[in-house]
């Protein structure tokens, strides 16, 4: 592999990083990691969740400081104290989690903290312009410069964000999971637009859990465990098979659990011409052991859905057997669960132990409390501590946590939505097998995923939705082809 | 695969009318005072007053004024995610200050308003400095340090001191045609503000580190800085009202700033005018509104020569009437 | 317990500090005497630990101190008879205020900071307005028993504070105690978990009324009627649960952190008065304190990502 590595290196390194080690409260988190990035060269990092690549990506970017190692831009070496160095040292990040103001405008947001001043004045329409023609840049004409970001939804955000990067003008762009909120085809969209960085000579770090992806995009790609390196190769010289024993350490097939063999179960939940706000004339069935996946669009209301059948943005009109839940905590108490989509907003207490969080279910509708340890080894917690802060667990072992929450109480039906949104492949597995394992418990599960690979893989059947109506339905085994096609209406 | 981005489609916005009649936290403010002033009008009205007489409208802008210009500070601070339960005893402070060093002479006018500010100004730092190093939560760092200032009162001063000089009293007794000083200085500090806020890059920052201190640490804002510069700038706006009042009891009095509540209810006025206390939403626009609402109901007070402890009772009802509603709304928007 | 350890420390340091000054400082009846001074204190820091451990605020328990001890007086007005039902009057008083505060902030979602001081202005207010603006009646001696008085040599007060302590701790450990502080730490985690958040909270500012209802009685008796009985007292209360190591915000800290709290003020006081810095001074050495315990915690201790913004 050397020999592939120097031949790639014919552009010469814009960033070096040297020995990175880093340590939070006495945990070791960084070991020894080098990095190199070549100009107009797109280098993946790859690994499992918690590995450290958030970590050396914001060490790169200012936010922390490295307990030891080096940092040289162009050869030069560099400390920084704070993102703004990082910034004007051409460094420009796209953080994992959305870093906008829900507050302030687009523009606003995008030129926050280098806003353009004219005698002393900030000049908001010069500020706008520039925004407009960013924007316009990237082929996003749903939104403007002045619209407030709290308007605007997750995939138009991530958009935004995108944007702010590029504002900078950086020579290294960072991008950790950029796709982790987009559709698939909005997917494309983006890597349209990292070559358009590359073929600017900008050197690009792309961090995935998406396989799809890296092999996409990548040049090179370096594979992160445990906080150190495993090994840097060209992207050309690996295969999927390769990558995913370098960063689980074990094979790992890449198929989905087998469906159930037996038919599914009679009707636990039903819906008939459900409606609300968002959604309309919803008439949808639940099996008990029966897998249903949920495909659509950005804002087709699949979220919607979800939130419905479970009570916390209730069907206003419409029949629901075998009740209808007006508030989450009917819909608890009738029986259903909703694993959320946004994991830290609405579905964990970050600041708690594995434990509280794992009993909250439980104790919010007084059901006996089931012993930890058996939940946490049901639900593959790993390292399954207990009295962990839930902040500090890695976002595959925060899932889990959300999971072993609903299973305290045993739900009829259990509502997925985006269940390994950001999940590294080991946890992506086990969290498959265990909704299988639901599933042939008798629970009667609904799945919505924007990965059309998983969604079609682990469905019994597919239903999809459009404009908050349900466009159609597909049997297990459908192809992406269709089901993009009654997803888009064409 | 290649299918064209369409996502949900955000409404426009270029017009100045939607700029208007967007989610503007300050526009109920106004909408209630709007009534309280025809309600006032009328009550006046039944009681044989005219609320809309010159006397009257000056007695609202000088009560207003001393609280207003604490309250614009005080919504700096907010807007930042922070607090300043301080401004009270540092009103007290600063007008013993003034009072002191002019000791009733022209000449010694400028020292002394000099000497204010810079004291209000360490007062600031030190707030800041120990919210942001020290990492004490503004509520229990501004408690700490009114303390601290009520100790050094309590230590020096049994009653009103010093005295300030005939020239002085013009800023809170003159009237520059039916507006008085006061009330102009008032606006001048509001006017400051609001350039402030809308359109330099502190004022932008402000708003960030309200709005999320991480996300603004992280797009490169130094948020320490802001937070230390909005505790200097609400503490400067505290001196100025110390000025104030000062000129306006031609002394300095260790109970001023206290006996006003200008602690609790610049809050109150900032909040009434649709700023957030989390931060990072409002403005103040909406605040003055806020003081002027407060003002309006003390004149009507007044005029209906209420008890004082119907007074605080009205006002407690007021203002949870007011944030009831102003939720409300935005829930529905 | 990890976040809740430097208090303990300072109270430690605190307490060994008095015993230098004042060597009887630690046998029963000088101790005790110091602990039925704090029960008061004590009490409201637990009561208003509820509330703040739940992501709120209640600033109108000094005012309903006040407002109680007044309504006590004027009903009481000297009658042994009077005194019991009085009592259970109180109590209920205290419960309804903490009650009409919670639905405020939950229901019509008026932050509790301004809820809070709403009730602070109403009720001051409105007692006075009742009384004609200054304190009438008396309390009877039976009343003031309970703040004065002992049984054998522990006082009411010590086994009051006892009892309030107990219930505090097993409220905490029960299923009530686990949502209060889920819903502190994310409401929307909680209430998509099948929480009750308004009720929960609703239930954490009755609890702190009733606190304050405790504490007026105990502060009738052992200080007597005057309008100034719970002046600050709101302050107090939250610097003793913040000085206990209790997160503004919610969602972390523990109840007897917060009572430690109150105790570490209580013993500052006595130190304060014991060193002979008393009057002017003392607000001013109290400030310094105040900060640097706090200060000292908050450089300790992990701190949550978002609070801190270096
Ligand atoms: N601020 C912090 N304080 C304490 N621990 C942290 C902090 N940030 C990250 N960690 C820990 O460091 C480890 C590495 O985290 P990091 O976010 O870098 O992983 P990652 O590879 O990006 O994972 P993912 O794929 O889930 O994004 C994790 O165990 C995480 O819990
Ligand atoms: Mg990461």
């Amino acid at each position: 592999m050397p020999g592939t590595a120097g031949r790639l290196d014919g552009w010469g390194h814009v960033l070096k990083m040297t020995g990175i080690g880093k340590s939070f409260l006495g945990v070791r988190v960084l070991t020894g990691v080098d990095l190199e990035a070549s100009a107009g060269q797109v280098h993946a990092v790859v690994g499992e969740n918690g590995a450290g690549k958030s970590t050396l990506m914001k060490i790169l970017a200012g936010v922390h400081a490295p307990d030891e190692g080096k940092i040289e831009i162009d050869g030069r070496s560099v400390a920084f104290h704070h993102p703004v160095e990082a910034q004007r040292a051409g460094v420009a990040i796209i953080y994992q989690e959305l870093t906008l103001l829900p507050e302030r405008t687009v523009a606003e947001n995008v030129f926050l903290g280098r806003e353009p001043v004219r005698r002393g004045l900030v000049d908001r329409a010069a500020m706008e312009s520039a925004t407009g023609e960013l924007l316009s840049s990237l082929g996003e004409e749903s939104f403007g410069p002045r619209d407030l970001v709290r308007r605007l939804s997750v995939a138009q955000q991530q958009v935004v964000e995108i944007a702010k990067a590029l504002s900078l003008n950086a020579r290294i762009v960072v991008m950790d999971e950029p796709t982790a909120a987009l559709a698939d085809h909005e997917v494309e969209l983006l890597y349209t637009l990292v070559r358009r960085l590359t073929g600017r000579g900008i050197a690009v770090l792309y961090i995935s859990h998406r396989l799809r992806e890296i092999f996409e995009l990548a040049d090179r790609i370096t594979v992160l465990k445990d906080g150190a390196r495993v090994t840097t190769a060209a992207a050309s010289s690996l295969d999927t098979a390769t990558l995913i024993r370098l960063m689980v350490g074990r094979e790992l097939d890449s198929y989905y659990p087998p469906r159930a063999t037996e038919p599914p179960g009679e009707v636990v939940l039903s819906v008939r011409g459900g409606g609300n706000a968002r959604l309309h004339g919803i008439d949808l069935d639940l099996r008990a052991g029966e897998i249903v996946g949920v495909a659509g669009l950005q804002g087709s209301g699949r979220t919607e859905l979800a939130k419905a059948l479970f009570g916390a943005e209730p069907f206003t009109s419409g029949e629901m057997t075998p009740c209808r839940p007006r508030s989450a905590r009917a819909g608890v108490a009738a029986g259903i669960g909703l694993v959320t989509e946004d994991r830290k907003a609405e579905g964990l207490l970050l600041n708690q132990r594995v434990r509280d969080n794992a009993l909250l279910v439980a104790r919010a509708v007084r059901r006996r409390q089931p012993g930890i340890e058996r939940l946490l080894e049901r639900v593959r917690l790993n390292p399954p501590r207990p009295a962990q802060e839930v902040r500090l667990l890695s976002g595959g072992n925060q899932q889990k946590v959300v999971l072993a929450k609903w299973m305290t109480v045993a739900p009829r039906v259990l509502l997925f939505d985006e269940p390994t949104r950001g999940v590294d492949v080991g946890a992506k597995a086990a969290i498959h097998e265990l909704m299988r394992e639901l599933a042939g418990d008798g629970v009667a599960i609904l799945m919505i995923s924007s990965e059309l690979p998983e969604l079609l893989g682990m469905s019994d059947r597919v239903v999809v939705l459009r404009d908050g109506r349900i466009a159609g339905e597909l049997p297990a085994g459908a192809t992406e082809e269709a089901v993009m096609h009654l997803a888009a209406g064409s | 695969m290649t299918q064209p981005l369409k996502l949900r489609r955000v409404p426009a916005g270029n017009s100045f009318l939607r700029r208007l009649s967007a989610d503007r936290p300050a526009r109920a403010v106004y909408v209630a005072l709007a009534l309280l002033i025809v309600l006032g009008w009328l009550l006046f009205a039944l009681d044989g007053g005219r609320f809309l007489s010159q006397e009257n409208i000056v007695g609202i802008q000088q009560r207003s004024a001393a609280l207003g210009i604490v309250a614009i500070g005080q919504t700096l601070v907010i807007l930042a995610g922070s607090l300043d339960l301080s401004v009270a005893y540092l009103i007290s402070l600063t007008s013993l200050v003034a009072a002191e060093i002019m000791a009733g002479a022209d000449a010694n006018v400028p020292a002394a308003v000099a000497a204010v500010l810079a004291v209000s100004a360490l007062t600031g730092l030190v707030n800041g400095l120990i919210v942001t190093r020290l990492r004490v939560h503004a509520f229990i760092a501004t408690l700490g340090v009114a303390l601290i200032i009520r100790g050094a009162l309590d230590e020096r001063y049994d009653g009103p001191a010093g005295g300030v000089p005939e020239s002085f009293q013009h800023l809170g007794y003159d009237r520059v045609g039916p507006f008085p000083v006061s009330a102009l200085l008032w606006a001048a500090v509001g006017a400051c503000a609001w350039l402030l806020l809308s359109r330099t890059r502190l004022g932008y920052r402000i708003y960030a580190v309200g709005g999320d201190a991480e996300v603004a640490r992280l797009s490169g804002v130094r948020t320490e800085r802001v937070v230390v510069a909005v505790h200097v700038l609400c503490s400067v706006c505290a001196g100025i009202a110390g000025l104030l009042l000062a000129s306006r009891l031609g002394a300095g009095a260790p109970t001023v700033g206290t006996d006003g509540g200008y602690d609790l209810e610049s809050i109150a006025a900032v909040v009434l005018g649709g700023t957030a206390l989390a931060g990072g939403r409002g403005g103040v626009a909406g605040t003055v509104g806020g003081v002027l609402l407060l003002a309006v109901l003390d004149s009507i007070f007044n005029q209906l020569e209420v008890n004082s402890f119907a007074k605080d009772v009205v006002r407690g009802v007021v203002l949870v009437a007011a944030l009831a509603i102003h939720a409300r709304r935005r829930r529905t928007a | 317990m990890r976040r809740a350890l430097p208090i303990f420390v300072v109270l430690a340091g605190l307490l060994v500090a008095i015993a230098i000054a004042n060597p009887y400082f630690l046998e029963p009846p000088a101790f005790l005497a110091f602990v039925k001074r704090a029960a008061p204190l004590v009490i409201l820091a637990a009561g208003q630990y509820f509330v703040i451990v739940s992501g709120e605020f209640d600033l109108s328990v000094g005012s309903l101190v006040t407002a109680e001890v007044v309504i006590a007086a004027r009903l009481i007005d000297g009658s042994a008879a009077a005194t019991w039902p009085v009592l259970g009057l109180l109590i209920v008083v205290g419960a309804l205020i903490g009650l009409v505060n919670g639905i405020v902030t939950t229901l019509l979602r008026v932050p509790s900071f301004i809820t809070t001081l709403g009730t602070l202005l109403i009720l001051s207010g409105a007692v006075f307005l009742w009384t004609g603006g200054a304190p009438r009646g008396a309390l009877s001696p039976q009343f003031r028993e309970l703040g004065r008085g002992s049984l054998g040599p522990v006082p009411w007060s010590v086994l009051i504070l006892v009892a309030v302590a107990a219930a505090a701790i097993y409220a905490m450990r029960a299923g009530f105690g686990h949502t209060l502080v889920a819903t502190g730490d994310n409401d929307r985690a909680a209430a998509l978990s099948g929480v009750r958040v308004a009720r929960v909270r609703t239930a954490a500012f009755m609890i702190s009324g009733l606190s304050a209802a405790v504490a007026a009685i105990l502060l009738g008796g052992f200080a007597g009627v005057s309008a100034q009985v719970g002046q600050g007292l709101e302050f107090q209360a939250i610097t003793a649960v913040v000085l206990g190591g209790v997160a503004l915000g919610g969602g972390r800290g523990s109840v007897v952190a917060a009572m430690a709290g109150a105790f570490t003020l209580e013993a500052l006081f006595t130190l304060l008065n014991l060193y002979g810095i008393s009057g002017a001074l003392e607000p001013a050495v109290q400030g310094v304190i105040i900060i640097a315990a706090v200060a000292l915690g908050a450089v300790n201790l992990p701190r949550s990502r978002a609070a801190a913004a270096p």
